[in-house]
């Protein structure tokens, strides 16, 4: 990828924008089309992007398995969790309304939290998966891009 | 506040644990929370067992998230789900405290806190299909079940395991998928998912055809989950080159969670009088059964491998639970529901001796067992046990099952479906002899590996084998439970 | 005639429906069941998507003034079903890797061949 100036250069001024849009989409959920699904993949598909201009080795450099693998589990309990704590205030599993001080602002700050999970988990699998996928096998294309993506 | 939030419970549990299991990398204490998770899963289910004989009605309701239905997500425990629940969570805590050295000999390391992962998944969608009182609640963890067990069968050495989990993988979605056609267009008819309120709304649009093409597509969706002959071939491969732990948890439970689904469908939301008096599934699925236990114990006879003996075995006995259901009166319900019950301790038994059997020689072809009864004598007695068990030899659980199937044939005048029932158990005493005679009656060739299997195998096969023999005597609990879940599906409706 | 046009998008949905199905019994390359399976799902999130809109109806997003909303509940249960399929595809192009490296192709023919083979030895 040496000789690729133009993507290398375009793809570093890129993925902020990616990643700040996928911030958007997480946090405007309930006002228009998103929520943590959606956010995730965005979120993911910067790290994908990055993968593929600069090398599986690098990505996993920037953010290491064990880095996604507990984002995968973090996701999910966090989700579980804002479930949970209801039960402690003794309404029914994840009931949001006692979570403030009114029921419209308990239920927002739930949806808040599990989507906030939902976004975690969403965006370690989908890295992961790519990362799993690409770092398969191919180690023979490795002298072509290997050499010297210094910057 | 545990006792009123058990239904939550049962679910969350076992769930929360699979990420803890991912986070917590190191085997043994992905292990070890597997293990707890597994049992306080199996505790929560026997107080729920215990809480719905005493609750009003005979029924709890828990609405998820405070809300109440049919707008909300609402958990529906009555007789039959506790059953199911009971049936699920046990064998998933035997199963797991077999598992270890069971999963240290047949899985590479760096894969085992996926396996345990993954264990919990699947325990967690099988208990969230039962628990459930909304039909689109039914398809989500159907779905968290069956990827969890692809993921399963597929994480072990054997190769010919990724094609098996691949076609399973083809043939359990291609199900799923037209499960959620039918339930698509139940609410295009309804306006609703909750389980009840279907029920309380489709007899009044019994003449509409999208009900009728929505009975249809359901069908056949669940037919493929359950392994129902003809659309059971996904069935023998998946189970006999999985690893051992992962064929007696998946042929203990998932095929009898789906037929749990099918239940349901038939009997609370679409109703007796239209599945039965209208439409006939029983008429429809009675050849199928027939077909499935004579063609399943036939085939099961040629089988080199043992435990792809064991699944076609499977096939049969699903077959028989079927039949169950297609006599359509409460003692035929009660049969099926049952056998459900008597069939997971016996093909569990089974499949765990067949662990044993794979630990100490690494094979499970029929070849390889000889002189086993001599080498290995508990480990065969376990399987000599569940054999009987799956012939139907009186003083064992499945003779009980088979009784109550022939009664409710005799009761509804039909003795040539009583008759053939005890023809294909004869079929059962030709592939369970086979073993027996090789086993037993064959000297050991003279380098074969000796030695018992590790009591922290023995332990779990046993349990379920000594349970096969009691409930086999006092059927208070099995036939008790079983007639009061008919009862309510048949009954109630 | 209105009746055979106005539900162009159930002919759509059962276009891709039988698409999907045929691809996946049709085909011998393990990766192109894969994508009939996609397709297959495909067709039912349209259905159930078409089925939840409401002629004039908006965004469910409550604006004050405006009385008739799409039903939000069909957009819920087919994001969940989505992901379902990502997850599927997910898990069954792991599985075709894994049976690549293991068997060294993809064709089901080959592979039913080479478990014969292994069969009778």
């Amino acid at each position: 990828m040496r000789h690729h100036l133009v993507l290398r250069v375009v793809t570093k001024l890129l993925i902020p924008f990616i990643l700040l849009f996928a911030l958007y989409v997480q946090f405007h959920g309930d006002f228009g089309p998103g929520g943590g699904f959606q956010a995730g993949v965005i979120f993911a598909s910067a790290f994908v992007l990055y993968a593929l201009i600069y090398g599986v080795d690098k990505t996993l450099q920037v953010v290491p398995e064990d880095v996604l693998r507990v984002g995968i589990g973090l996701g999910v309990l966090i989700y579980g969790m804002t479930g949970i704590v209801p039960l402690f205030l003794g309404v029914p599993y994840l009931d949001y309304s006692p979570l403030a001080h009114s029921a419209p602002h308990g239920q927002e700050n739930g949806i808040f939290s599990v989507e906030f999970g939902v976004g975690i988990t969403v965006s370690s699998v989908m890295a992961m998966i790519f990362l799993q996928f690409a770092s398969r096998g191919g180690k023979d294309d490795e002298d072509a891009n290997g050499g010297g993506d210094e910057t | 506040m545990i006792l009123s939030n058990l239904p939550a419970l049962q679910i969350v549990l076992p769930l929360l644990s699979a990420p803890a299991c991912v986070i917590a990398r190191r085997t043994p204490a992905a292990y070890a929370i597997a293990f707890v998770a597994s049992w306080v899963a199996f505790v929560i289910s026997c107080l729920l067992l215990w809480q719905v004989e005493h609750a009003a009605g005979g029924v709890i309701s828990y609405h998820l998230g405070g809300w109440a239905p049919p707008w909300g997500i609402e958990y529906r425990i009555d007789s039959v789900n506790a059953y199911v629940l009971l049936i699920v969570a046990a064998i998933g805590a035997v199963v797991i405290s077999y598992a270890g050295p069971s999963v240290a000999s047949e899985i590479p390391e760096p894969k085992r806190y996926l396996f345990y992962t993954c264990y919990m998944l699947c325990l967690t969608g099988l208990l969230g299909v039962t628990i459930t009182g909304d039909a689109f609640n039914v398809f989500v963890f159907l779905e968290i079940s069956s990827l969890s067990s692809y993921i399963l069968i597929s994480v072990g050495k054997d190769r010919r395991a990724l094609t098996a989990s691949y076609r399973y993988l083809i043939f359990g979605t291609i199900g799923a998928t037209f499960y959620l056609i039918g339930i698509g267009l139940l609410y295009q008819v309804t306006g609703t998912l909750n389980m009840a309120d279907l029920a309380s709304r489709i007899p009044a649009l019994t003449g509409s055809r999208t009900v009728h093409v929505a009975f249809a597509f359901i069908a056949v969706g669940l037919a493929m989950k359950a392994a129902l002959f003809p659309l059971h071939i996904w069935l023998p491969n998946a189970y006999a080159y999985a690893p051992s732990v992962v064929s007696a948890f998946l042929a203990s439970t998932a095929t009898k969670v789906s037929i749990y689904v099918l239940l349901r469908v038939y009997l609370t939301i679409f109703g007796p009088a239209f599945s039965i008096g209208s439409m006939g599934i029983n008429y429809l699925l009675m050849p199928f059964a027939i077909a499935a236990m004579f063609v399943g114990s036939a085939v099961a006879i040629f089988q080199p491998d043992i435990k792809r003996m064991l699944a076609y075995s499977s096939i049969a006995q699903i077959g028989y639970m079927i039949l169950g259901f297609s006599i359509a009166t409460s003692l035929g319900v009660t049969a099926g529901i049952l056998h459900l019950f008597n069939h997971a301790l016996m093909k569990g038994a089974l499949f765990l001796a067949m662990g044993c059997v794979f630990y100490r020689t690494g094979a499970v072809s029929i070849g390889s067992m000889e002189g086993l009864g001599r080498r290995m004598p508990w480990t065969m007695a376990a399987f000599v046990g569940g054999g009987l068990g799956i012939i139907g030899v009186p003083l064992t659980c499945g003779f009980i099952s088979k009784w109550y199937l022939v009664s409710a044939a005799i009761e509804r005048g039909w003795w040539w479906m009583a008759a053939l029932v005890l023809l294909s158990s004869l079929l059962a005493i030709i592939y369970v002899w086979r073993v027996v005679e090789v086993a037993y009656f064959r000297p050991a060739p003279a380098d074969a590996p000796s030695g018992e299997a590790p009591l922290l195998m023995l332990i779990p096969t046993w349990v379920l084998v000594v349970a096969n023999v009691y409930f086999g005597l006092d059927t208070r609990l099995s036939v008790g439970v079983a007639a009061r879940a008919a009862k309510a599906l048949m009954g109630g409706g | 005639m209105n009746d055979w046009v106005g539900v162009y998008n159930y002919w759509i949905v059962v276009f891709l429906m039988m698409a999907g199905l045929y691809i996946v019994i049709a085909r011998g390359n393990l990766i192109k069941k894969l994508v009939g399976l996609n397709v297959f799902q495909a067709s039912v999130f349209i259905l159930y998507i078409s089925m939840g809109k409401i002629e004039g109806g908006t965004a469910p997003i409550i604006e004050p003034g405006i009385k008739v909303y799409t039903n939000p509940i069909p957009h819920v249960l087919i994001l969940t079903a989505i992901v379902v399929g990502v997850a599927t595809a997910a898990v069954g192009l792991a599985l075709v890797v894994r049976i690549n490296e293991e068997y060294g192709t993809i064709e089901e023919d080959e592979l039913d061949e080479l478990e014969e083979q292994e069969r009778q030895t």
